[in-house]
């Protein structure tokens, strides 16, 4: 790939039948661990035994699915206050995610972090974060690491609509831009930050319209269709490995649930988002491989049994998991304890 | 000894760790051929390159940022803001995200860094350019925070300071950048959580950082005509503080003057002030009395800024009243 200035890429289609079958197979079971592992998050909510608030990502899993499945397991990775699909499609293991929003001592972050602090050193996960636009700069310094260090290795920073309006972003896709760093900037763009509507918050149409300011590709992908969002990762890891070249990818997804959990959503309909979920990602891709005869019912159901089990297995464990030691709560503030 | 300005100081440990550590690197604005504003940084631009001596654009958010994410994934950067005052466009960096990083991911990832900042006033810096935040920085858990006043600690606290595993703010007083100092030869630390009693005395005790280290200096030589002995404590690191030196020569002077040029209301004074009364109470003869800033912003003119800013005046005034007895506030 050739080095690339701005432009504007809009969603592409992609056959289904010119991917590996196995490959796609892959996609579709993340995507449902995902939206399994969340539904499962939010009866636990409900059920009073998650610490803190949640925010689900269902109506997120292409997006988190199709960039993660286009890295390499070193390729670090930060993200927003959404994104247990994030921790999840970047290999955590699911037990330790479910024990972390329980805030037990098995959590991931030994339940200092719950939903929004989740991080894992071993799949250069450097972590969610609780403050918009955050993911944005950390993921731009382990970038610069990356090509310091002459290493073979890229950072991708998720953030959402709403955090594409903060200086944090500007900065860091123009530091990117002017250094060269092997950064991909994923903007899930939900139509909503919290109640606001991203044709409100934001002065452009499109954000991925923005790369045009940060001379780098702005890639607008169906955030609902993982191959889409799959290919692009694919080509903005390339760009970045290869031209040392930051991409601008904007995925156009839809949030199915509210805000955090107990959102009255009094900003649409609950039409509207009737509408919306019949693009459903995880139906769409399941529809498209059966058309294909890739997949047929009793896959589809082993498939989910299989998932229902794994799924079933974290939250059993983190339900029987021991809460942290009080001992430790003052841990881990200095390398060595200091007060 | 061989005597060095504090800038020069600064400079040498920066040289000598980049030469023993391929992992440092410099992030700053105007540093690479200027070396920094105050050319704090000169020749290293030229000495180590552009790929470990990076110009940045104006925006402190992303550099600080790229600071932590950087130090998370195996570098150590120095990060230069220029003035102090410049903090407050990567607050949310400094404080949400650098300081937290290890505690809330639960000890995974560790954050070695150093953020250097002119600090202070100096002639005519006025409001925008003149503050000192140390205490802001000390009311946040996670982060390291030094103010060294002489050459010697200048480069010995660098040094430990890009040798250790937690961020680092390094207040660079304007006023300290020019001053000698001996400086000894060949590689050497100055640990943190270390004061330094800079000189003996017995009748008051004056903990001070920064620029009122030699400040306070010049008023112990004047009180010293009046026949007062002040000894003067050095505290050099402001978190980890030493509280136990102040606390064993006020054992011994049984009153304690503590001068900051930054605000005296809500500054570091209040905080030594409170754990002395904790640790040390029944040996004291006199109230503890704090010098600092008065509460307005930095005057741009002098006559005006030498009402606000603290110098050794307000110190031997301080000194004295707590002589007497007698706290004029
Ligand atoms: C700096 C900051 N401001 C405000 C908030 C409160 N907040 C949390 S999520 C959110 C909305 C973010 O919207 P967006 O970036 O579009 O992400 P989404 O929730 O849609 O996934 C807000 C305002 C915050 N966490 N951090
Ligand atoms: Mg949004």
């Amino acid at each position: 790939m050739s080095k690339a200035n701005y432009y504007l890429q809009t969603p592409r289609k992609h056959e289904v039948t010119s991917f590996d079958r196995e490959l796609v197979l892959g996609f579709l079971k993340e995507m449902v661990r995902i939206r399994e592992f969340e539904s499962r998050a939010e009866e636990q909510t409900l059920a009073g035994n998650v610490v803190g608030g949640i925010h689900l990502a269902i109506g997120h899993e292409a997006v988190a699915v199709g960039v993660m499945q286009a890295l390499r397991r070193e390729d670090y990775v930060t993200g927003p206050h959404r994104g247990h699909h994030l921790v999840l499609a970047k290999g955590s293991d699911m037990k330790n995610v479910m024990a972390e929003l329980l805030g037990k001592a098995t959590g991931i972050s030994g339940g200092r972090g719950g939903s929004m602090h989740m991080a894992d050193a071993e799949t250069g996960l450097l972590g969610v974060n609780g403050i918009v636009g955050a993911s944005i700069v950390i993921a731009t310094g382990a970038a610069f690491s990356a090509k310091y260090l002459g290493q073979d290795r890229v950072a991708v920073a998720f953030f959402g609509d709403g955090g594409s309006n903060k200086g944090q972003f500007h900065e860091s896709l123009n530091m990117a831009s002017i250094l060269d760093l092997p950064a991909i900037y994923v903007c899930e763009n939900n139509e909503f930050a919290v109640e606001t509507a991203v044709s409100y918050s934001t002065g452009v149409d499109n954000i991925a319209e923005r790369g045009s300011s940060y001379r780098m590709p702005g890639i607008i992908v169906d955030g609902l269709d993982v191959l889409d969002v799959y290919v692009a990762a694919k080509e903005a890891r390339q760009r970045a490995v290869q031209d040392s070249r930051p991409t601008l990818i904007e995925a156009k997804t839809y949030r199915f649930k509210g805000h955090s959990i107990g959102d009255k959503e009094d900003y649409r309909t609950k039409e509207e988002v009737q509408e919306r979920m019949k693009s459903d990602p995880i139906f769409k891709l399941k529809h498209r491989l059966e058309e294909a005869g890739w997949l047929s019912e009793q896959q589809w159901n082993e498939l989910k049994s299989e998932v229902d089990r794994e799924v079933e297995t974290a939250v059993q464990f983190a339900l029987n998991s021991p809460l942290p030691s009080a001992a430790t709560a003052l841990h881990h503030v200095y390398a060595k304890e200091m007060f | 000894m061989r005597e060095i300005t504090f800038a020069s100081a600064f400079a040498e440990a920066v040289h000598e760790e980049m030469d023993r550590d391929p992992t440092i690197f410099v992030l700053g604005t105007d540093i690479r051929i200027r070396g920094g504003h105050f050319g704090q940084l000169k020749d290293i631009g030229q000495t180590f390159g552009p790929k470990r001596v990076v110009d940045s654009p104006i925006s402190e958010a992303a550099m600080v940022g790229l600071s932590l994410g950087a130090a998370m994934t195996g570098l150590r950067p120095i990060c230069d803001l220029n003035f102090e005052d410049f903090y407050l466009g990567a607050m949310d960096e400094v404080v949400n995200q650098i300081a937290k990083v290890r505690y809330k991911f639960n000890g995974q990832f560790k954050c070695p860094l150093v953020i250097r900042a002119s600090s202070g006033a100096a002639r005519a810096t006025g409001p925008q350019h003149s503050q000192m935040l140390e205490a802001w920085f000390a009311h946040v858990p996670g982060l390291i925070v030094v103010a060294p006043s002489t050459a010697e600690d200048a480069k010995g606290m660098l040094k430990t300071a890009l040798r250790g595993e937690d961020p680092v703010i390094f207040s660079f007083h304007k006023m300290l950048g020019n001053m000698k100092g001996p400086v000894p030869d060949g590689d050497y630390t100055t640990p943190f959580g270390q004061a330094n009693i800079v000189k003996p005395g017995t009748d008051v005790t004056i903990a001070a950082y920064s620029i009122m280290v030699p400040k306070s200096l010049q008023a112990a030589r004047e009180l010293e005509k009046e026949g007062i002995s002040a000894e003067v404590v050095d505290l050099r690191t402001i978190v980890p503080l030493d509280v136990n030196t102040v606390a064993e020569s006020v054992k011994k002077t049984k009153r304690l003057v503590i001068a900051h040029e930054a605000y005296k209301f809500g500054g570091m004074g209040a905080e030594i002030a409170a754990q002395i009364g904790e640790a040390v109470f029944d040996y004291l003869d006199a109230p503890i009395v704090r010098v600092g800033s008065k509460h307005a912003a930095i005057p741009v003119s002098p006559v005006l800024q030498e009402q606000i800013t603290p110098g050794k005046a307000e110190v031997v005034a301080a000194v004295q009243s707590v002589m007497e007895g007698v706290v004029r506030v």
